[in-house]
Formats: structure tokens, C-alpha cells, sequence
């Protein structure tokens, strides 16, 4: 493989290697200087960061001169397989039947370093992929020209055919001998208004793979000669190994072997049937220190417990004895992923090396791992991601990939194994609780004089795997619990954003939209309410509070919009209400408005307008398929989702008691107008989870006179 | 213990230890049918919907001994690329599955409740298709569910 290529330009410019250079640059400055790093890694575009510097190991061609494309992001149901698929097939010359997506694993060499969340993929592979592409259609051009001895200049591609004027050849007949590519340097990208397929909504390729039951998810792979495994861990908070007796289980059918490893008890049996069947005959004995209640977890996470850190500071902080002062509290509780398809993985150890085929969506931090694990050249593991039965940042932390590679060690065959749905809920990743204290103040002429959002959480990006200890350290803050935290009405003169900080005694992590769904309940519903303090229109206090800088007319925009398209009213007509909400996120400013009424002493969403300037919408009709799903799943998480603590044990562990949104909860009509306020793809998948809650909340004072603060909402 | 029945219009007969082992193993896992999907083991999200006698089942809590004798229909057997089911159609015209996984539950489900009521309301499809999708793809679901009702309609005329 040739290597005299220029380094394109995407390699040079680092992802998250750019943040932590930038951050540990300024590690010794004060304050100030955080807080811009602050702001920059909040709305900051990670472009790809990963390895595989040849656009070789993206592509490959088949035989029936198809492309295949090695994607380094993972497809969970955002439909990011097909919005890549939409850009290469732009810059390669080909139709979209002509290109197949699938995930690469790590041994294809396109390992993305930061994985795939933060809904980066499109928005980080926009520049990199278009120029893979372009550079990959050029190659087969170079090879075309040496087959056909016809100069470069006089041929052109298109379906997959290099052409001059009287001759022609199909991608995969100018390069099927080749075995040494010549890699020129990046051509100039195609004008936007030159794409056919990038703008256009498009069917997602996946779809018919989805709807006939093929699609092949971490839970279906296997592997030959395999085995099954269950394991038991301990269901109190922090509990430890005693002693187990397993004697009965492993005289049971099909029972191959009992282990016992760390803080856990591995069944590995024939069938997964048998590996369950036994699990219940085995009888552990467990430490435990501490029985947890929900009301220590509470006093952890409050306003003022933990280390506090100075997101945000404009002008003067409110004085304590002002009687003009309006405080509210609010609070948001412990949430879980309960992503569809349970955690699990089908692992091989053998001569040296590990194979695991799993849902993930940080192959290169998987492979890190059980190398680390096992003490062997991470490039003796190879990492074999499927599609995920969801995703929403669970997939994030694949520890049980280690314990299913240690499994595989112990019994010397493959071993599958997955959680089972108790499994899944007491050993989530969860959303950490929130508590809010917002205070805020009205100047004469009914304008927000002084605005201040004190808030506590849990670990996002602290100690998880993708953001080690260090980020704390660095930053001051948790970066992932103050998503959404800043106050973005930029005319107010007073502003305060202040984070506390506590680690709880179980695990909390990424979740879809991070601190985002949190943090804008409590910001917009306050807004909301001093709008009504000040006899003013929601929108037009809104309005009257924002910047003309560019971040602030594109937020502008979307709440113009919003309320046009709405046509929103204060009035309370017929016991239905509108509520109007909105947030930015990671650059992308969405507003939304629901109608809600009380059914049945019911909270009822009956309508939703969302606006959002996501940039270039890639594929406009899975942005719409994201905002769909994104609010419907924070109305969930807003209105009916709760785990919780008793008996010191996380509950509850199934569906159903973990209450969550169903068809009949869905509003009958959504209607979804994008904006393209910039020239290029921004993040999709998380911002439309911010405004739904407060706008919800909005419209239910309105009707009742309830102000919600606590999630999920209880009418009183 | 042997238990023969039909699965997909094919006559199989699987040698089992334990009857009561749930269906759903014995499709994944003897069958080698992976469209039936794991969700919960306690029939509470509707991920492993298959159809009994044309009836939804959640196959994880149905003990296989129970399905002696009788037709099953999974995703694989309900429709192709070449021949769908009118869900199946409906599914690909609204552009439903995001993720996927629960996906083939709902069709199931969906297409046993059109087999009952083929002009389902939206109370109708509230009270039947109570099975979870985690990306909330409800939306397209409640149109497509609709959709499916008009095709299959039109098929009957």
C-alpha cells in the first residue's frame, strides 16, 4: 500500500486530541479561561479523530460495482447509515442502490476514537467523508486512465462508470487488479448545490432489512461451537462477593460449568434457557456495607452539596434579602437507557486472540479495554460491532464484553452472553437525579434583569469511559451535566450558571441529550413563569432577551417560527393550552410548542410544533424521524419514567412498573419545520429532547395553574 | 421430549429437555429464526410477538409444550422483499423503524389486530398495541397502522 500521500487535511485538525490539548494547555489559568473551554466543549463539532488514513479502508468495491463503505459510526436507529451513505455516494459518482453501509470493526482500520454519540456522526463525517469520497473517485478514475490509456483530464464518473467520449468502464473493471493504490491528493469537493442525493429524503437503506426481520443486532451473532452464559451479580448498591453454593446448578441439564470471578457468578451452559434455569438454583451470599435509600441519594445531589464550578457569569449575582426576587425548585430523577435490545456480547478467546461481536458504540474504547483486560496487543482483539437494538449512550460502557471474553477463557469455546431486563435496570448506566434552583428578577419595565440557574447532578462525563477522571480535573465541571445549562438569553444583563458536583454510589453516565432535558425544564419553565409574573407574551419576553449576534438570531429564528407555524396563543381555549419551550444545544437552536389538556385528570399532548436550524439537514426526513422520536422519548422520561431506591436495591427492573411512553401516550399530530441557518450538517439527535418538557409544563399552568417542578409530573 | 408443530407453513419437530422452556428460545436458538426478538422474558414490552393460530403471543413467557400442534408465524414467515405483508408495505411507505430491534414485535402485533378489525380506530389501536419501542417511533407507527388497515382493505376487495 503506497504511503507517499499527502496527510488530508480532517487528520491534521484532531477531535477530541484538540480539546485535550487546548485543555491541559490552560490547566493553570483561572477561571475565566475554563469557562471559554467550557462554552467551546459545549458546542464544539468533534470532527473524526479516528484512524484509517487511505480511503481504501473506507471503501471497497464489489464485483457487482457496488461500494461498500466501512463506517466508523455505528448505526443505533439514528439513521446515520444513511445519511453517509448520501454523502459518499455524492462524491463517488454512484446511486444510492449502488452503496451498502456497513460498521466497521476494529481490524477494517477506521477506528473512531470518540465513537458514536454526542450526535456527532454526521456533523463530525461531513468534511472527512466528502473528502474520502472525492479522494476514492479520483483512485479509480487514476486506475481507469491506466486501463483505458486515456489521460486523466478527459474522463468523468457517474454511476459508478469512468467514461472519456468514446469509451467507458465500470468502477470495480479499472480496479480489480490493483493491488498498490496511488492516493492523490484531495480534489475540491462538489458545490453543495451539485449534490443529488445529500438534501433529498430518502428511504434509510436499513429499512426493508428492519421491517422483514433480517437485520442481525449484537444479540442475534454468533459464533460456531458457541455457548451460553447467564450471570448473577449482586442486586443491593454496592454489594460485593461473599460466598455462593452452586452445587445444585451445576448438576442441572445442560450445565457445562460454574465460575466465579470478581463480584459475579458465571453460568455457562448449552442453552441460554438452561444457563437461566440454573441461575436460579444458585444461592449467593453478599457484603453489604451500606443499605442505600432514595433519600441519601437526594441529599447527595442538592444545590449546594459537592464541588461547585462557575459555568456562567454575567454582571452581578442577586443579593439574598431582595424581596423582588422569584426562586422556584425543581428536580429531575435517577433515569434509565432501557434501550430495547438488553447489554450482552458473543466473545472468542483463543490462541491469543479475542474476537467479540457485540452492540457497541465505542469499538476502539472496547478493544482498549479487554486488551488492558487480558494483557495482550490490543491489535490481537478484534472488535465486531452489529446493528444496536439502541443505543441513547448506554453503549458506552461495554465492560460485560470483558466479562464475556473471560468466560470464553474459562470453558476454552465461544461464549455468549446478555443481560437479562432485571440485569439491564440495576446495572444501567443510569441519568443521574438533578436538582435546580433557579432565581430570577424583573425589571420595571417587566424585562428579566437577573437570571440564575444553580444546579447539582450526578456524573455525566466524569469517570465515565470516554471522558476519564482527567476531564474533571481540567474543566472544573462536569461537561455532560452542564449540556443545556447555560442560560441563553444573552440580553440579560445578570446571569448566573453554577454546577454541583457529587458522585453517586452507582454508576451515572451519558444519556441521550445529557444534562440538556434537565437543565431546559428548569431554565424555560422559570422563563416562563416570570413571563407570566410580568403579564407579558412567552414568546415576546423571549424575544425581547436575545443578542442579535449570530448564535442569537438563529435561536431567534427558530422561536419566530415556532410560534408562526403554532400560531401560538396564551389563551386557554376549550381547556387546552399551549406551552412554548426552547433550547440550543451543541449550535442547534430548536423551539417547540405543545397543546396539552387534562383528560381523566390526565396530562394529554395533543399537538407538537418543533423548529429546528440543524445546518444542512443530510436526509431532512430522518432529522424529522430524530425530532419525532427525541421528544416523544423526553415526554417519556419527563412525564412518566422514575427509577428508584428500596430496600437498598435500584428499582424497579422491568417494564411496565419502569413506566414509560406507549403509542396511546403519543400526540396525534407533530409537525416539524427545519431551518438551515448555516452551510453544513450540525447535531440532530439529542437537541429536540430540550424544549418538550417545559413546553409541556407551560401549557399544564396555564390550564391548572400547577407549576410542574418535579419530573415526572404529578398534577396536584 | 419431542414437540412437533408448524412454524412458518414448515412442519419441524424439536427434542427438548425441558417443555417449558419458553417458545422463543426455541425459535432463536434450535430454529435459527432471529427476527423474534429478547426484550424483557416477562411479556412486558412485546419484542418477541409472534402469532399462535394467528394469534399475538409474547413468546417469551409461552411455554413451547403449548405450541404442539399448532401454526406459527414469525417475522421471516409473515412477508418478503417480493411478497410483504400489508404491515410489512405500510411499515416501508411510512418509514418506520429507526433502531429496529422491537420493529418485527409491533408488525406482529399489528398484523394479528388486523386480522381481528381491519378498520381499527386510534382507541382500537391505543388498547391493542401496547408493545415498547425505546426510539418512540409511535408516530409513523399510528399512520402506518392505519395505512396497513387500508391496504389490507383493498386486498380483501
Amino acid at each position: 500500500m503506497s504511503k507517499n500521500i499527502s496527510r488530508r487535511k480532517f487528520l491534521v485538525r484532531g477531535g477530541l486530541g484538540t480539546l485535550g490539548v487546548l485543555a491541559i494547555g490552560t490547566y493553570v489559568l483561572r477561571n475565566p479561561i475554563r469557562r471559554q473551554i467550557i462554552d467551546f466543549a459545549d458546542s464544539f463539532i468533534a470532527p473524526y479523530s479516528g484512524t484509517g488514513t487511505e480511503p481504501n479502508l473506507w471503501f471497497e468495491i464489489t464485483k457487482n460495482n457496488t461500494i461498500v463503505l466501512h463506517s466508523p459510526k455505528v448505526e443505533m436507529g439514528q439513521g446515520t447509515f444513511t445519511g453517509l451513505a448520501q454523502i459518499a455516494a455524492d462524491e463517488l459518482d454512484i446511486n444510492i442502490d449502488q452503496i451498502e453501509v456497513i460498521a466497521a470493526s476494529t481490524a477494517s482500520g477506521v477506528v473512531d476514537s470518540l465513537g458514536t454519540g454526542g450526535s456527532l456522526s454526521v456533523a463530525s463525517l461531513w468534511q472527512p467523508l466528502r473528502e474520502m469520497a472525492a479522494t476514492m473517485r479520483e483512485m479509480i478514475k487514476i486506475e481507469a486512465a491506466k486501463k483505458l490509456q486515456i489521460p486523466l483530464a478527459n474522463l468523468s464518473t457517474k454511476n459508478g462508470i469512468v467514461s472519456s467520449n468514446n469509451q467507458q468502464i465500470s468502477y470495480v473493471d479499472a480496479i480489480k487488479e490493483v493491488t498498490e493504490w496511488k492516493i492523490p491528493d484531495t480534489p475540491k469537493l462538489k458545490d453543495l448545490k451539485d449534490y443529488k442525493l445529500v438534501g433529498k429524503p430518502i428511504a434509510r437503506i436499513d429499512l426493508k432489512t428492519k421491517v422483514f426481520g433480517n437485520s442481525i443486532f449484537g444479540m442475534d451473532a454468533e459464533m460456531e461451537n458457541m455457548l451460553h452464559a447467564a450471570i448473577i451479580r449482586p442486586e443491593h448498591i454496592g454489594a460485593t462477593f461473599k460466598s455462593a453454593n452452586y452445587q445444585k446448578a451445576e448438576k442441572m441439564p445442560g450445565i457445562v460449568k460454574v465460575v466465579q470471578i470478581d463480584d459475579w457468578v458465571g453460568i455457562i451452559a448449552e442453552t441460554y434457557a438452561q444457563a437461566l434455569a440454573a441461575k436460579m438454583e444458585v444461592d449467593v451470599e453478599w457484603n453489604i456495607p451500606k443499605i442505600w435509600t432514595e433519600e441519601d441519594i437526594r441529599t447527595l445531589i442538592s444545590v449546594g452539596n459537592g464541588s461547585e464550578m462557575v459555568v456562567q457569569k454575567e454582571g452581578n449575582l442577586l443579593e439574598k434579602d431582595d424581596k423582588n426576587i422569584l426562586e422556584i425548585e425543581f428536580k429531575s430523577p435517577l433515569g434509565a437507557h432501557a434501550q430495547m435490545e438488553p447489554n450482552g456480547a458473543v466473545a472468542s478467546f483463543k490462541d491469543g486472540k479475542i474476537t467479540v461481536i457485540l452492540s457497541t458504540q465505542v469499538i476502539g474504547i472496547t478493544q482498549n479495554q479487554v486488551a488492558k483486560a487480558f494483557a495482550i496487543d490490543k491489535d490481537n482483539v478484534n472488535i465486531i460491532p452489529t446493528y444496536l437494538g439502541g443505543g441513547f449512550g448506554r453503549r458506552l460502557n461495554t465492560s460485560h464484553a470483558i466479562q464475556a471474553v473471560q468466560l470464553s477463557k474459562e470453558i476454552g469455546r465461544p461464549v455468549k452472553y446478555f443481560f437479562t431486563r432485571k440485569e439491564e435496570f440495576q446495572n444501567d448506566m443510569f441519568r443521574p437525579p438533578t436538582h435546580h434552583i433557579m432565581k430570577g428578577k424583573l425589571n420595571s419595565d417587566g424585562l428579566i434583569e437577573n437570571l440564575e440557574h444553580h444546579f447539582a447532578s450526578g456524573n455525566v462525563a466524569i469517570d465515565s469511559t470516554l471522558m476519564p477522571g482527567i476531564a474533571h480535573t481540567i474543566l472544573g465541571a462536569d461537561f455532560g451535566a452542564i449540556r443545556g445549562g447555560s442560560i441563553h438569553y444573552s440580553a440579560i444583563k445578570n446571569i448566573r450558571s453554577i454546577q454541583w458536583h457529587k458522585t453517586l454510589p452507582f454508576a451515572t453516565s451519558w444519556w441521550r441529550s445529557l444534562g440538556l432535558l434537565a437543565n431546559t425544564f428548569a431554565i424555560e419553565s422559570f422563563v416562563d413563569e416570570l413571563a407570566l409574573q410580568s403579564n407579558k407574551n412567552p414568546v415576546t419576553l423571549r424575544l425581547a432577551q436575545i443578542k442579535d449576534n449570530e448564535e442569537g438570531v438563529r435561536l431567534k429564528n427558530v422561536i419566530e417560527k415556532a410560534a408562526k407555524e403554532s400560531k401560538y396563543s396564551d389563551e386557554v381555549v376549550n381547556g387546552r393550552a399551549m406551552g412554548f419551550a426552547c433550547s440550543t444545544d451543541t449550535g442547534t437552536p430548536c423551539a417547540q410548542v405543545a397543546e396539552v389538556s387534562i383528560v381523566n385528570s390526565e396530562i394529554t399532548v395533543h399537538k407538537i410544533t418543533c423548529v429546528m436550524d440543524c445546518g444542512i439537514a443530510v436526509n431532512p426526513d430522518q432529522v424529522k424521524a430524530q425530532c419525532e422520536g427525541a421528544m416523544i422519548m423526553a415526554m417519556s422520561a419527563s412525564m412518566y419514567e422514575k427509577m428508584y431506591i428500596e430496600d437498598g436495591q435500584l428499582q424497579p427492573t422491568i417494564f411496565g412498573p419502569y413506566d414509560m411512553a406507549l403509542l396511546k401516550h403519543t400526540p396525534k399530530e407533530i409537525n416539524i419545520h427545519l431551518l438551515q441557518g448555516v452551510d453544513k450538517p450540525l447535531p440532530v439527535g439529542e437537541p429536540p429532547l430540550g424544549p418538550i418538557a417545559a413546553a409541556i409544563g407551560n401549557a399544564v399552568r396555564r390550564i391548572t395553574g400547577q407549576r410542574l417542578t418535579e419530573m415526572p409530573f404529578k398534577l396536584s | 421430549m419431542k414437540i412437533a408443530f408448524s412454524i412458518n407453513n414448515k412442519d419441524v419437530s424439536v427434542d427438548i429437555l425441558d417443555g417449558n422452556t419458553p417458545l422463543l428460545w426455541v425459535i432463536r436458538d434450535i430454529l435459527d429464526l432471529k427476527g423474534t426478538k429478547f426484550g424483557c422474558g416477562k411479556a412486558a414490552c412485546g419484542a418477541c410477538t409472534l402469532h399462535v393460530n394467528d394469534v399475538a403471543v409474547r413468546s417469551c413467557s409461552y411455554a413451547v409444550k403449548f405450541a404442539e400442534g399448532k401454526n406459527i408465524t414469525t417475522i421471516e414467515g409473515l412477508g418478503n422483499a417480493e411478497n410483504p405483508h400489508p404491515v410489512q408495505q405500510a411499515w416501508i411507505e411510512e418509514v418506520v423503524p429507526q433502531c429496529g430491534y422491537c420493529q418485527p414485535g409491533f408488525i406482529m402485533a399489528t398484523a394479528a389486530l388486523l386480522k381481528e378489525n381491519n378498520k381499527p380506530t386510534d382507541e382500537d389501536i391505543d388498547k391493542n398495541i401496547i408493545n415498547i419501542c425505546r426510539c418512540a417511533t409511535y408516530y409513523r407507527m399510528r399512520k402506518a397502522i392505519h395505512r396497513a388497515a387500508e391496504l389490507t382493505r383493498e386486498t380483501k376487495i
